[in-house]
């Protein structure tokens, strides 16, 4: 038998398909990695404007960067079980880890009482059925979709002119989504309190709760603080006085919140966190958060996670809000970027927790 | 000797069910990870599971490759590109175990919970929680990813340069039932 050559002689249509077939498949990939799509909104795109709007430093949350790790325990009291069969809602005492927050990505920012505040919670119950949520002090989301939130940041990235976003830029958002016009009145013309311990944090995201029967529910809740409100005040002197005021608000006795859960009712958007619900809705107190101490982020339990809104326990389960899906990327790959990073001492340092400030303004 | 015969019926069957689900995984896992829309979660969702199944039968079919050997190359075939085929079909039984393994790690040093189907069914962590490591093993997923994807696109040349322009007995080999002769 005469050996064949290792590469007989073929017709240039026959090399065609050996090299178009891998070519396209190359092709399709480079597409649903967005390399060819360069209009689409990735990650990176979401990142890289939050940056632009407020700012990043190496080794820090891409957004709510500057925080303090607080810990505790949830007491469900079974109100909301008949809602949900998430074990956290039951008669039961479970472990929380949280941390406070002030939204934006500059983690060394100076306090300032109109800043938006955050709670983030992990419950943690022993049967592993997890519960995350990151919830923030503003009535309602200023923007409805990913793309809004995308274009709102670029729209209020600070001038580098005068430090401060650029009016006409925010006019023509503003004039470009006349839909999101009440959310952003709503947003700034919220009530504010002292501090983080008499703030309400809410879920403004949509989610449903699943009964053991399989009925869904869709709800929100907020974290409603059992002590009473008082107005802010501002605190020019103290560039820390919120995180100061919660270090020794926690050391002096532990806080409270109520979980009211709220029931959408016939008219209200489930979809959409930039409307707010009927004020008559169906409301459950669901169970209490104590927060017994607070730590750094440096070596906190709050430091090598992220809250993300989507690790949920059997019994609730994501709307159809696009906000959502969208934080579980974002929060992946802002946690991916920061825990390769080295980072700084973060404001709120070991050493501001062990001395209490004694603050003369500190109120009860 | 044109014909050494072919794969076993359960190789072929392992290897084009894994191939469909192999490519995928590797779309699925380059979309999700550029996008913040709908699909995200859900992607994530089945992503996890096809991930472990995928781990499972390479097992299954590393175990099949050692019990039953394949039909061996044409004989006529340069030592070399016989030694490319042999170290690539290596590296791809590496990457088929060591990928899902990575993702399935890397999870577990982020501690994020790890759903496999629905919430009730979920992976054990299989590393200790450390946030660094986490970081390192997130990059090693696309790295392997984007390698497996190479190796896979070489792969597919290679078969169509044996089926189209060699003509030999390497591509029905593992296409359907060839009686050595
Ligand atoms: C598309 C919209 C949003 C994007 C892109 C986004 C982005 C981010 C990012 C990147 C982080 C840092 C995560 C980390 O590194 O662990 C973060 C933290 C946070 N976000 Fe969002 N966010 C969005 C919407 C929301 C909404 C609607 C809420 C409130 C209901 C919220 C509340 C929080 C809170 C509380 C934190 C801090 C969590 C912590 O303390 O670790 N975010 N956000
Ligand atoms: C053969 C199996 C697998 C293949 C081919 C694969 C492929 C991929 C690819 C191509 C990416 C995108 C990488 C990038 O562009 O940065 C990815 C991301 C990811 N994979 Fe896998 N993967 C596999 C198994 C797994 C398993 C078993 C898990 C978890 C249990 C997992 C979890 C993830 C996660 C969490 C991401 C990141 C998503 C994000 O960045 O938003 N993968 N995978
Ligand atoms: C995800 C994609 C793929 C993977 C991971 C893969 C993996 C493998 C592996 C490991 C082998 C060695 C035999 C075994 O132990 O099973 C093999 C053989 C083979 N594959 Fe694939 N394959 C893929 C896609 C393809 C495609 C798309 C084709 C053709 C169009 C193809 C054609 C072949 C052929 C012809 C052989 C036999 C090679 C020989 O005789 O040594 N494969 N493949």
């Amino acid at each position: 038998m005469a050996t064949n050559p290792v590469v007989p002689p073929a017709s240039p249509l026959r090399w065609l398909g050996v090299v178009a077939a891998p070519a396209a498949l190359a092709l399709a990939f480079l597409w649903a990695g967005g390399w060819l799509a360069p209009t689409r909104l990735t990650q990176a795109g979401i990142l890289d404007a939050l940056h632009e709007a407020s700012g990043m430093q190496l080794g820090f949350r891409r957004n709510h960067a500057k925080g303090v790790c607080v810990a505790g325990w949830f007491e469900g009291n079974g109100n909301a079980a008949g809602l949900s069969s998430a074990t956290v809602l039951q008669q039961r005492r479970v472990p929380v880890v949280g941390r406070f927050a002030l939204a934006g990505g500059l983690p060394f920012q100076t306090d300032a009482p109109a800043k938006v505040r955050s709670m983030a919670l992990r419950l943690m119950p022993p049967d592993g059925q997890e519960w995350r949520m990151g919830i923030n002090d503003i009535p309602v989301f200023p923007v409805r979709t990913p793309q809004e939130f995308h274009d709102l940041q670029l729209a209020s990235r600070p001038d580098p002119a005068t430090g401060k976003p650029d009016p006409a830029r925010m006019r023509a958002f503003r004039a470009g989504h006349p839909w999101l016009q009440t959310a952003m009145e709503q947003v700034t013309r919220r009530p504010l309190s002292s501090g983080f311990a008499d703030d309400t944090y809410r879920s403004l995201d949509s989610f449903l709760f699943v009964a053991a029967n399989g009925t869904k529910t869709a709800v929100r809740w907020a974290m409603v603080p059992v002590r009473p409100v008082m107005p802010a005040d501002s605190h020019a002197a103290d560039r820390d006085y919120l995180f100061r005021q919660v270090i020794d608000d926690i050391h002096a006795h532990p806080l409270q919140w109520h979980m009211m859960v709220t029931v959408a009712g016939n008219g209200d958007a489930v979809d959409d966190p930039s409307r707010i619900w009927a004020w008559d809705d169906r409301q459950i107190d669901a169970g209490t958060l104590t927060l017994t101490t607070i730590e750094s982020e440096e070596g906190g339990p709050c430091t090598g996670i992220t809250f993300d809104p989507l690790v949920l326990p059997e019994g609730a389960a994501p709307s159809g809000d696009p906000i959502l899906p969208a934080r579980s990327a974002a929060y992946m790959r802002s946690f991916f970027l920061r825990s390769g990073e080295r980072s700084a001492a973060p404001a709120v340092t070991p050493g501001m927790i062990a001395t209490p400030s004694g603050a003369k303004d500190h109120k009860l | 000797m044109r014909n050494p015969g072919s794969f076993s019926l359960p190789s072929r069957i392992l290897h084009w069910l894994m191939t469909v689900m192999i490519l995928a995984m590797l779309f699925i896992g380059v979309f999700m990870a550029a996008t913040v829309g709908p699909g995200y979660h859900r992607l994530v969702t089945v992503h996890r599971p096809l991930g472990i199944a995928i781990l499972v039968l390479a097992i299954l079919r590393l175990g099949n490759r050692l019990r039953s050997p394949p039909p061996p190359l044409p004989a006529d075939l340069p030592p070399l590109m016989k030694a490319g085929a042999k170290a690539s079909h290596i590296l791809l039984y590496i990457l088929m175990i060591a990928l899902p393994l990575v993702g399935w790690g890397m999870l577990s040093a982020a501690d994020y919970p790890i759903p496999l189907w629905g919430e009730s069914m979920r992976l054990p962590p299989i590393l200790p929680h450390d946030p660094a490591l986490w970081a390192w093993l997130r990059s090693a997923h696309t790295v392997l990813a984007f390698l497996l994807f190479g190796l896979v696109l070489a792969h597919l040349g290679a078969a169509l340069f044996h089926g189209l322009i060699r003509r030999d007995g390497v591509l029905p080999s593992m296409v359907r039932r060839v009686r050595p002769d």
